[in-house]
């Protein structure tokens, strides 16, 4: 697929990336469904396929989730270049969409994170303070719970039945908790299992 | 720059050397992070390295989780700064993002080749399972945290469900369920906690 990026289509994705670093609470991966407006039904600039293997990469690859945001501008700047097979150029425009997607989520939300954390910390001793952050807690072991039972579900779906991926999800679990194996060993267990089609 | 208080960051505690030191942590952290990266943070930050309690890392992360960005980002930036300042903040999110950015570049040009392949398939998916049992692990190993809040331990875990069953089985909005649940949970200890 091959676009026409303009320097104002450059500005306002970033724009638009910064918006939605303000908006993205509890994390990028919320900002999602808007990202998929803006990108492909409104501007085009990305297939869908592009778009949800960006997303699908990020999960599977080692790193913060957020890196996805990365290879949506990666592939928007490929796209103005003419595609991967078209060269330096293209490389070249993939790395400006990356630079400029990766900046536009990253710096807002960093820089209120930044001022607000110090803020928190000089006054830590307020009752305030100490409310939200003990208040909190109880929402967060909630939400870790949530977070990997979603992660889970997310995975089914395929040919193979549902219980094999649930056991291995709750083995997984009950590994981490009860042991310190480290977590890759894990991960590889899991990769190792699904490549033989046994999950 | 500002002085590390000694509360926070009392000598005798594990706490990172330098900001090198930072950034090697962070990349090597976030390089274990097949799916997200928190699993790892709680095992690394608090039962590895130990610059964190499970406490700290609780409360730590729930600022995280409510400010806007990504969590594990804002997490190590808070934890940069609070050893190094700016330069920390700056060190453990260069660590975060350098080097897997590499890594995701090229798995990106790779994927174009690997797309159709039911083993390549089979791996994201086994791995994706695993993924999903660690972060729930990841928030069962901080219950017994919860014993020391201020709500009392049976409230507590009356609220872990609460949201649990919003968020993974209602599918309600994060931000609605962070506003009310987290709420009612903040004005609730704000009534128990002293002056």
């Amino acid at each position: 697929m091959t676009i026409a990026m303009h320097w104002h289509d450059w500005l306002a994705l970033f724009a638009q990336y910064m918006m939605l670093s303000l908006l993205s609470i509890s994390g990028a991966i919320t900002t999602v469904p808007d990202m998929h407006r803006y990108l492909v039904d409104q501007h085009g600039w990305l297939t869908n396929a592009q778009f949800s293997s960006s997303v699908a990469i990020a999960q599977a690859a080692p790193g913060p989730n957020v890196l996805f945001v990365a290879l949506m501008g990666w592939n928007v700047g490929l796209n103005a270049g003419g595609g991967i097979g078209a060269g330096p150029q293209a490389w070249l425009l993939g790395l400006l969409g990356l630079a400029i997607t990766m900046v536009g989520i990253m710096l807002p939300s960093t820089t209120l994170t930044y001022v607000a954390t110090r803020w928190g910390h000089r006054n830590r001793t307020r009752r305030e303070v100490r409310a939200f952050k003990q208040g909190l807690a109880p929402v967060v072991v909630g939400l870790l719970i949530a977070t990997g039972w979603v992660l889970a579900l997310g995975n089914h779906g395929g040919d193979t039945p549902a219980w094999h991926l649930w056991l291995l999800t709750i083995a997984a679990a009950f590994i981490v908790w009860r042991t310190r194996i480290h977590l890759l060993w894990l991960l590889g267990a899991g990769a190792l299992l699904g490549a033989l089609g046994l999950v | 720059m500002h002085p590390a208080p000694p509360d926070t960051a009392p000598s005798e505690r594990p706490q990172p050397r330098s900001t090198g030191d930072l950034f090697t942590s962070f990349t090597w952290l976030a390089l274990q992070g097949f799916g997200g990266v928190l699993a790892v943070v709680q095992r690394e930050m608090v039962e590895k390295k130990r610059w964190l309690t499970a406490d700290e890392f609780l409360e730590d992360w729930a600022v995280a989780q409510v400010l806007p960005g990504p969590n594990v980002i804002n997490l190590a930036l808070m934890i940069g700064d609070r050893y190094f300042g700016l330069r920390g903040a700056i060190a453990a999110v260069a660590g975060m993002l350098t080097v897997p950015l590499v890594v995701i570049l090229a798995l990106a040009v790779l994927y174009a080749q690997f797309a159709g392949n039911p083993q390549v398939a089979g791996a994201l998916r086994g791995m994706g399972a695993v993924a999903g049992g660690l972060i729930a692990a990841t928030g069962i190993k901080l219950i017994p945290a919860l014993r020391r809040h201020p709500l009392g331990f049976g409230i507590c875990l009356g609220f872990v469900a609460i949201v649990f069953g919003a968020i993974a089985v209602a599918r309600l909005p994060l931000g609605w369920v962070l506003l009310v649940v987290g709420g009612v949970t903040c004005f609730w200890t704000w009534k128990k906690i002293p002056a």
